[in-house]
């Protein structure tokens, strides 16, 4: 993987893999220190569906700040509404989700996904042009604004969905957990898992395998550049931003039904977490979220185990690990 | 003799300088004028934010830096003295360990979290912060051996302060000294103390480094202040004002938790105080937290008539719900960042 000039005169670019080596290590590293090889296997893969869900919110906020940089406070909303605007199949819905079958619940949580991110991905939409648009480029304007933002979107879902908290049972099929020897592993996580590396991959593919992808790349890179070839970027980062925004409220809904309830603020519980993963990921490296999202959730649950009073703490603490060892996260993005 | 005491940082417009002397003299005789246990907590509470929301001010009005671990210093000072009141007794000597105690760590933390991450951006800092701070909230709690858990600790305070307390023998115009108007006065006149302190360093060269820094940090570099430097002493200063306007809410409250000191909604109170009030000049903390205050003490009661009022209308009356009023602050607060960024004391000086 040397930078040997190949026949297309561009040198390659050298991988970095070191990062990618967390993860693995840190699964090594864990095991000793759980001992028992069932309970290790657990929580890898209770560690892994969370992390893949983590990603699914963080990626649209990472990318969004790579490319205009704007970091939306904001974020945490559409997760909460894409969350609610479950409710909409959800309710009417509920015998397809009681059903003990298999093709009706998938049916079922499939249509919760698209209306959440067909709504939050039209309310990301007029949040990005009503709010965010005055504001480009003003850092401090941009906090204090989504910060706004959020606070409104909160009381309005209080609003039209009332205070209490609701219930969302996990469909019934999904219940129970499939055991292999003595390893348990929840059937939600798996499909948790499923749905993450699907996310991960049509991300993979749109971003290095097509225009569109290759204009952000290059946008995170070099904003001025794309703009001076002819492209318009913030029409581009306006796309960005709605599917962002969608990928937030596929997240609430699968953080929703992991939950098993639903509050209006699940967005700002689970913004935290992202926010350490965008970090540590890079700012703008969706590679970089990836293996965050991945460290982190990993990290919480063998810390849950081992030693569950400091659980949070630890994220920071390897979030400190990590900036020690890489100031600007993971997978530096080369403006910043 | 004004001119020194307010360092030479007058209102500059008249509507301005009679709405801090109504301010002024009302948290003054409070006990006196406006009777009864909710106009009094209010009014010390106005006090505790006034403190707590200038200090805010002097990192994102004054220096431009954003942070959202002002809670968690907030919440230092109220479990430094409130531990250590609940731990050794009400003493004296309690208040005074538990303040120090709370001051070095809070100083320390803030020097920390400066030095760590004040080199980069400021969306950087946000971030840190904001999780920094909700570690610390989630330990408060998790901690409960120490701290309380979620339910915190009620403890004693010095005889003095207590409410069975009597000063005089004799009412005083008509008003029982009791300790809690003595509390009363203690806290105000520290907090007034504390606020002539912060106008006195936001108009000295000090102060007017950090302006420089806010308005173009690059340029302040090339004149030869070490950014770094100053950005790092505004963060502790900050944080130990913070770390004392914790130490007055918890004397006044005799009692401490998260909900009252950490959570994250307080910080948003206060972000929506400073922007309201207007950023980048200390008048506006006193404007902010006084409105604030009184809205989320009142305006409650107007919003629950007008949603009684418009009943059957759909969709109204939820929007005017009592327990909306921030809906309507959350939206104020955004017009306020687009339209007068300067806020309402801003907004007055421009007029005059």
């Amino acid at each position: 993987m040397t930078s040997a000039a190949d026949d297309t005169g561009l040198p390659r670019v050298k991988l970095d893999y070191l990062p990618a080596l967390l993860v693995p290590g840190l699964m090594i590293v864990a095991a000793p220190l759980i001992g028992s090889g069932s309970t290790w296997a657990t929580l890898t893969v209770a560690g892994l569906a969370m992390g893949m869900m983590i990603f699914i919110i963080a990626s649209g906020l990472t990318l969004v700040f790579g490319l205009m940089d704007v970091l939306n406070f904001g974020h945490g909303a559409f997760i909460s509404i894409g969350a609610y605007l479950a409710l909409i199949v959800v309710v009417p819905l509920a015998p397809w989700f009681a059903a003990d079958s298999l093709p009706l619940n998938l049916a079922g949580l499939l249509l919760a996904i698209l209306v959440a991110m067909a709504g939050s991905g039209a309310l990301g939409y007029a949040f990005e042009r009503v709010l965010i648009m005055p504001v480009y480029g003003q850092h401090l304007k941009q906090i204090l604004i989504t910060m706004g933002g959020l606070i409104v979107a909160e009381q309005m879902i209080h609003v039209v969905w009332g205070a209490q908290q609701v219930a969302m049972p996990l469909p019934t099929a999904f219940r129970g957990a499939i055991t292999f020897g003595d390893i348990a592993v929840e059937k939600y996580r798996l499909i948790a898992v499923c749905i993450g590396l699907v996310v991960f991959g049509a991300m993979f593919l749109v971003l290095n395998r097509t225009k569109i992808g290759l204009l952000i790349r290059a946008g995170v890179e070099n904003g001025e550049m794309v703009e001076a070839l002819g492209y318009r970027i913030r029409r581009l980062f306006v796309g960005v931003f709605v599917a962002g925004s969608a990928l937030a409220g596929l997240g609430g809904v699968m953080w929703a039904f992991y939950r098993e309830t639903l509050t209006a603020n699940i967005g700002g519980e689970v913004m935290i977490m992202v926010f350490i993963v965008i970090i540590i990921g890079g700012l703008g490296s969706v590679g970089g979220c990836f293996l965050g999202a991945l460290l982190v959730a990993l990290t919480a649950n063998y810390t849950a185990f081992l030693a569950p009073k400091v659980a949070l703490g630890s994220n920071i603490l390897l979030m400190v690990l990590v900036l020690m060892w890489r100031p600007m996260g993971l997978y530096p993005v080369a403006k910043r | 003799m004004l001119r020194t005491l307010l360092s030479d940082d007058l209102p500059k417009s008249r509507v301005l300088s009679v709405l801090l002397l109504v301010v002024f003299v009302g948290l003054a005789v409070a006990p006196f004028a406006f009777p009864g246990a909710q106009a009094i907590n209010t009014a010390a509470r106005i006090c505790v934010f006034i403190v707590l929301v200038a200090s805010y001010d002097l990192l994102l009005g004054y220096t431009g830096i954003v942070s959202f671990a002002h809670t968690m210093f907030y919440g230092i000072g109220a479990y430094g003295v409130g531990l250590s009141l609940f731990a050794l007794g009400g003493g004296w000597g309690a208040i005074g360990l538990g303040l120090l105690v709370a001051l070095v760590v809070g100083v320390a933390l803030a020097f920390a979290i400066g030095l760590f991450s004040l080199r980069v951006r400021a969306i950087f800092y946000a971030m840190i912060t904001l999780a920094v701070a909700s570690a610390f909230a989630i330990l408060a709690s998790q901690l409960s051996e120490i701290t309380g858990g979620e339910d915190g600790r009620s403890f004693r305070v010095p005889e003095i302060l207590r409410p069975g307390f009597r000063l005089f023998a004799e009412p005083v115009l008509g008003l029982d000294i009791s300790g809690r108007v003595v509390t009363y006065y203690l806290v105000f006149l520290a907090a007034l103390a504390l606020f002539l302190m912060m106008l006195r360093v936001v108009n000295s060269p000090f102060g007017r480094v950090l302006q420089a820094i806010r308005e173009n940090d690059f340029r302040a570099e090339a004149l030869g202040y070490r950014t770094v430097y100053y950005r790092t002493a505004a963060n502790c200063l900050a944080a130990a004002v913070a770390v004392l306007a914790g130490c007055l809410n918890a004397l006044w409250l005799r009692y401490t938790g998260p909900a009252v000191t950490l959570s994250l909604e307080i910080m948003l109170d206060i972000l929506l105080m400073v922007v309201i009030g207007g950023m980048g000049t200390l008048y506006g903390a006193v404007i902010g937290a006084t409105l604030f205050i009184l809205a989320q003490n009142y305006l409650q009661k107007l919003m629950g008539a007008a949603s009684a009022a418009t009943k059957g209308i759909p969709l109204l009356p939820q929007l005017l719900h009592p327990d909306r009023w921030l809906l309507w602050l959350g939206v104020l607060f955004v017009l306020s960042v687009y339209f007068f960024p300067t806020g309402i004391v801003g907004r007055l000086r421009r007029k005059a």
